[in-house]
């Protein structure tokens, strides 16, 4: 067998490559739930029902769409620099915690609070992530710091709403006192889907999209991915492209933990109960969209019926939700191991 | 005050065995040019691999379990060894989708493992006041041997050959892709390993989530060592010792237990700065983290 490279594969091409490695992945989780025990059908029909059957499920997946699509829509472009961005987890956690210091503790007046949640958010996620931008400059690959930054933002949250920031009103518990009801986001009625992040992330996806194709800055962030070398000839700083990318997908991480605590918990919790995994799960929400932010329009949802399913799993199967890593984990692999049937066409026998 | 040194080595050596063999295996496969990012994951299904046969039934024989720990961890290994060499998929993407599949896995598969006893523990060794694992041993053992491969064979050296040049080791008549994937397999078998002393012998029981990170800190480990096994050893005892001081200072000081739960992967990133500071990840093996295409390059 041997590969013969396409030149300029098609849009059609491409896309029936990514749909194909999906159906494949899907085929081979069922294997694995089979294996487990459980039956492929009922565990695939538990999902789609409890998902895209009502209009509570629709409105689950929805929810879990806002902070994929932020998330999302920032790695894409991060990908596209070749920044290797794994710890959305954490730069969530910080957007939270950011979001969730300003909203209890700054005299913010009513109007500006939301808002001011927001940009603290940002800026908290945007920071997390400079770290491994720093990191990067002494040859630390930011897989692996992102990695790292991730568990050390989980035993934050911890120390934060089991120490100084514990409520006074809780007793037992571990997580702050409730915020202002100024720093609520409004939600969809009977809903938990607090449209404000929603628009925020359609806006952003849809700019970053811009921002990529029509920019200066974008046209330097796809030379430094696609050619580190030509982008060193060019004088661009790939350093530069690297700590602007980490901030930006930081940032987006950050706003999305913002709009997780200030849409739905309305104070800051234990970590594992403000993220679902949204970092992970956005990996492949950007990898889907093959890099492209707009494109995370259409690919955080399908993500989001995985998660909402997931807990459906949990619910009713009465299945750990880490069936959800099963799902990210080899829908990832399937995708990018069919990216070179994307560039090339199989021949077979021997060269 | 002997004996908290006893205590603080033993206990290193503990929690540094997992780290070694992982940390062994990872530098055999990225020796070859193979960077596998997965090691939790193939720790993870190690673990359950190697209880789900020692608890059987009490005779259930550790051998086999041990031997399954390795297969499962070289299975899943399998999958990383054919999307990155033979469709040469992104290693270190690979690497992480393994970390989730075999997290995610063992979680699903183990969960009617959870809360059931081991009747058949691997027995630690007794040497005066001091105690030792035999997969401890069999770590330190592993380390020299790999030393002594690499770096003393032939078959060690187009090993090493593979991953600093590929392209001249095709040339010379060695199978790149075969070494490499043998490589990935021998890698995923070793932290599979490391799964098995931890539910066999250091915590004696399954559950979600039992690797907790050991393996991402084995990854980390393989730059601050650079890429040699016999450093390795010192590496280990080195994180190992870290644990220790976290087991021992938490409760006994006014510092939050977050910081010393925190407290290995700060170090992490600082070891690997200092790492990168000193210039050690020039270290690497040349061709590493990138596929090979026979005439291209």
């Amino acid at each position: 067998m041997r590969f013969v490279a396409v030149t300029a594969p098609s849009a059609a091409r491409t896309a029936l490559v990514t749909v194909a490695s999906v159906v494949v992945a899907l085929l081979v989780c069922a294997l694995v739930f089979a294996l487990a025990g459980q039956s492929p059908a009922e565990v695939y029909g538990t999902m789609l029902r409890g998902t895209l059957g009502d209009p509570t499920g629709l409105a689950e997946v929805g929810r879990r769409t806002i902070p994929l699509l932020l998330i999302g829509a920032g790695l894409a472009l991060a990908f596209r620099a070749q920044f290797f961005n794994i710890g959305a987890e954490g730069q969530l956690l910080l957007g939270a915690v950011f979001a969730a210091g300003t909203a209890l503790f700054l005299p913010v007046p009513g109007a500006l609070l939301v808002p001011a949640v927001f940009v603290a958010g940002f800026i908290g996620g945007g920071l997390w992530a400079l770290v491994a931008a720093a990191l990067r400059r002494v040859n630390v690959n930011e897989i692996l710091s992102t990695l790292m930054l991730n568990y050390i933002a989980v035993a934050l949250v911890t120390y934060l709403i089991a120490g100084p920031w514990k409520g006074k009103d809780v007793r037992g518990y571990i997580y702050t006192d409730t915020f202002p009801q100024g720093a609520w986001l409004p939600t969809l009625s009977g809903t938990q889907v607090h449209w404000p992040t929603l628009l925020l992330g359609v806006a952003l996806a849809l700019g970053l999209q811009w921002l990529l194709s029509r920019s200066t800055f974008g046209y330097a962030l796809r030379v430094v991915g696609e050619n580190p070398g030509a982008a060193h000839y060019a004088g661009l700083s790939s350093a530069r492209v690297a700590t602007l990318v980490a901030l930006l997908t930081g940032g987006l991480a950050g706003l999305a933990g913002a709009g997780e605590v200030a849409g739905i918990h309305h104070r800051l919790l234990e970590a594992s109960q403000i993220s679902l995994g949204y970092g992970f799960t956005a990996v492949i929400v950007a990898w889907l969209a093959r890099g492209n932010p707009a494109l995370c329009l259409i690919t955080a949802p399908l993500m989001a019926v995985i998660l909402a399913g997931g807990d459906l799993l949990k619910i009713d199967l009465n299945l750990p939700f880490r069936v959800v890593d099963i799902f990210s984990g080899v829908i990832l692999l399937c995708l990018i191991a069919s990216e070179v049937f994307v560039r090339h066409r199989v021949k077979w026998g021997r060269a | 005050m002997d004996s908290i040194v006893v205590e603080a080595l033993v206990r290193a050596l503990a929690v540094g065995t997992p780290l070694l063999l992982a940390c062994l295996g990872a530098i055999l496969n990225e020796r070859a040019g193979v960077v596998n990012l997965g090691v939790e994951g193939m720790m993870a299904v190690g673990a359950l691999a190697a209880f789900a046969v020692a608890s059987r039934s009490p005779d259930a024989s550790l051998w086999a379990a041990v031997g399954a720990a390795m297969l499962a961890g070289a299975a899943l290994s399998g999958l990383h060894a054919v999307a990155t060499v033979t469709l040469r998929a992104n290693q270190f993407v690979s690497g992480l989708a393994l970390a989730l599949i075999g997290t995610g896995a063992a979680g699903l598969l183990g969960k009617k493992f959870e809360g059931l006893p081991l009747f058949n523990k691997v027995q630690d060794w007794t040497l005066g006041s001091f105690t030792i694992s035999p997969f401890t041993v069999a770590a330190l053992i592993l380390a020299g041997l790999l030393a002594f491969w690499l770096n003393a064979t032939r078959s060690g050296l187009t090993l090493r050959s593979v991953g600093e040049n590929p392209a001249a080791a095709d040339v010379l008549g060695v199978n790149v892709g075969l070494t490499r994937v043998l490589a990935v397999l021998g890698g995923g078998a070793l932290a599979g390993l490391a799964g098995a002393f931890l539910a066999l012998s250091y915590r004696s029981s399954w559950a979600d989530n039992m690797v907790g990170g050991l393996g991402w800190i084995a990854v980390a480990l393989v730059i601050f060592v650079g890429w040699r096994p016999l450093r390795a050893i010192a590496g280990a005892l080195f994180f190992g010792f870290l644990y220790y001081l976290q087991f021992r200072l938490q409760g006994n000081s006014n510092v939050p237990t977050e910081v010393f739960s925190a407290m290995p992967f700060i170090l992490v990133l600082v070891v690997l700065a200092l790492a990168g500071l000193r210039g050690q990840a020039g270290d690497a093996p040349a061709a590493l983290g990138r596929p090979y295409v026979r005439g291209e390059r």
